[in-house]
């Protein structure tokens, strides 16, 4: 079983737009395995992820999660998503205990009350994330950082096989960061199978096993995750990054082969 | 409170508790989605059931459900595909609306203005006995559905794609959604007229959210605004002799700014208990 893959990416190609952002990406997950997918912004690694969850349709290629074709996979409750930040939608006040509560939905469907198993998991999944004397409070009195653990402890609530986080340590202070790890670590610890997307690793560099570098669309490095280069080594780097650098002059090029036509 | 020995009363004041309790209990989705004019815009819509209802000699409110469901639907379906034009989509939608109901309206038998006033702005106390049979069926049809899926409607009003993910049946809840939100503004156009039946849905959940701290309290306290203000609006309209929808939306708001100051009071006078006064350290060196 430890063995079986739990995501199988083949060739798969990507795009919005009639522009294509991942091309013939090829990759897979086995079950255990704490996987980080790295990239610069803009590189597709995100896009990545979201395909493999359906939020995004594929252009080309396949995939399989825990052997069934991505297409005919119903058994959602088998994988937990940590989006990057809360969704837009929180007009109304929530509190942690309640968002924390649709971590449950996959496993109860739409049709069941809420029973106390689903309230024992809410405060399991609370409790691995450090917050569950917050439980009563609305999430957005919360700050970054404990909005991003409310997210995770959500998606732990559904006692899921496979986590997937995307971009789960920007912008969150180091308390969070750490009690994050730690609950990522327990997560791995039981033999559940991690997948995440990150600019950075941070304090969740010791748990990663295998590290997949996109860039530009297409997988240039897997394995060991990478040191960090230059700059980006320092502990004090704050990760401020300008805007990407303008395409090469490649846009911009004389039409020779028409200029000679004429 | 005589006027409550009064039949057309009583079935005045049972429809407008019904609409008062279930508008609330599906606006809170319309606000959590940032929504909140969704409902006057289907009002619009509704309109044009109105007039289609009276040029056909049938009864207005089945065609109003039906045409304002139709347009919530394809509201719910521009909005999926999520694109900036769709924005654009929904003006055209609910001007149609409006216009296409006033021009029907006119050209059927019936066309006096009083009875265009009459869908725009209400007309309870002509509330009959079948009217309040439908009322209720839908009513309570609407507060079933809201409270019985509240925790599936709460995680896609949420966060649509994390619902997603879950596996949810993200479409078939949003129409629903759609639908539901068709069919209240189609009761409460008997109490508060449509141009105020957004009203009713948002004005609640607004006034209850300055208060409350989490998504179910939020919904219970709404729906007793909402039960408040339909029934003191209805009594307090038949004293002053004023139009019951625009009066029980002005308690709605009454109640709206009551709570905002008592809450913003209760919130000023507790930070001042927990918190003693500081007093700075002057910048100076003080000489004795």
């Amino acid at each position: 079983m430890q063995l079986m893959s739990v995501v199988d990416v083949r060739r798969l190609a990507v795009g919005y737009d009639g522009r294509e952002i991942l091309h013939d990406v090829s990759m897979s997950v086995r079950g255990g395995e704490v996987v980080a997918i790295l990239g610069a912004n803009g590189s597709g690694k995100s896009t990545l992820i979201r395909t493999i969850l359906g939020l995004v349709p594929t252009t080309r290629g396949e995939i399989d999660l825990f052997g069934t074709p991505q297409r005919k996979f119903r058994d959602w409750a088998r994988v937990g998503y940590v989006p990057q930040r809360l969704g837009a939608g929180s007009g109304v006040p929530a509190t942690v205990g309640e968002v924390v509560a649709s971590g449950r939905l996959a496993r109860r469907g739409i049709f069941r009350p809420s029973g106390s198993a689903d309230k024992k998991a809410v405060r399991e999944a609370l409790t691995a994330v450090g917050l569950l004397d917050r439980i009563g409070d609305p999430v957005a009195t919360l700050s970054g950082g404990q909005q991003q653990r409310t997210l995770i402890a959500r998606a732990l609530a559904g006692h899921p096989d496979l986590l997937v986080l995307d971009e789960p340590t920007a912008g969150v202070d180091a308390a969070s960061q750490e009690a994050f790890a730690a609950a990522l670590g327990k997560f791995a610890a039981g033999g559940g199978t991690i997948l995440l997307v990150a600019h950075e690793l941070g304090p969740l560099r010791p748990l990663i096993e295998r590290a997949i570098v996109v860039h530009e669309g297409h997988i240039a490095h897997e394995g060991v995750p990478p040191e960090p280069a230059g700059h980006h080594a320092d502990p004090g780097h704050d990760h401020l990054h300008p805007h990407a650098a303008p395409e090469k002059d490649k846009i911009c090029v004389a039409p020779t082969d028409r200029i000679t036509a004429v | 409170m005589d006027l409550f020995v009064y039949d057309f009363m009583i079935r005045a004041l049972v429809g407008a508790l019904v609409i008062g309790l279930a508008a609330p209990a599906l606006g809170i989705y319309l606000v959590q989605r940032r929504l909140s004019l969704i409902g006057d815009g289907i009002g619009h819509v509704a309109l044009t059931g109105v007039g289609v209802g009276l040029l056909l000699h049938h009864s207005p409110v089945i065609s109003a459900v039906i045409v304002s469901a139709a347009g919530a639907v394809g509201i719910e379906l521009i909005r999926q595909r999520g694109r900036t034009s769709g924005d654009l989509a929904l003006a055209l939608l609910f001007y149609g609306g409006i216009a296409g109901g006033v021009v029907l309206v006119g050209l059927s038998d019936d066309s006096s203005n009083a009875n265009l006033m009459q869908y725009l702005f209400g007309s309870l106390i002509t509330t009959s006995p079948q009217d309040l049979v439908v009322i209720t069926i839908l009513g309570v049809a609407v507060l079933l559905a809201m409270t019985a899926f509240r925790p599936a409607l709460f995680a896609v009003c949420n966060d649509e794609e994390y619902a997603r993910v879950s596996g949810l049946p993200v479409r078939t809840l949003n129409l629903l959604m759609a639908v539901t939100t068709a069919v209240t503004v189609t009761i409460a156009m008997r109490t508060v007229g449509l141009l105020l039946v957004s009203a009713l849905m948002v004005v609640p959940v607004a006034a209850a959210q300055q208060v409350t701290r989490g998504f179910r309290s939020t919904m219970g306290l709404a729906m007793v605004i909402g039960l408040g203000a339909a029934g003191a609006g209805v009594a307090v309209s038949a004293e002053i002799d004023t139009a019951p929808g625009a009066t029980t939306v002005i308690l709605a708001l009454g109640a709206f700014v009551l709570i905002s100051l008592g809450g913003g009071l209760v919130r000023t006078l507790r930070r001042r208990a927990h918190q003693p006064r500081e007093v700075e350290p002057p910048d100076v060196v003080l000489q004795s």
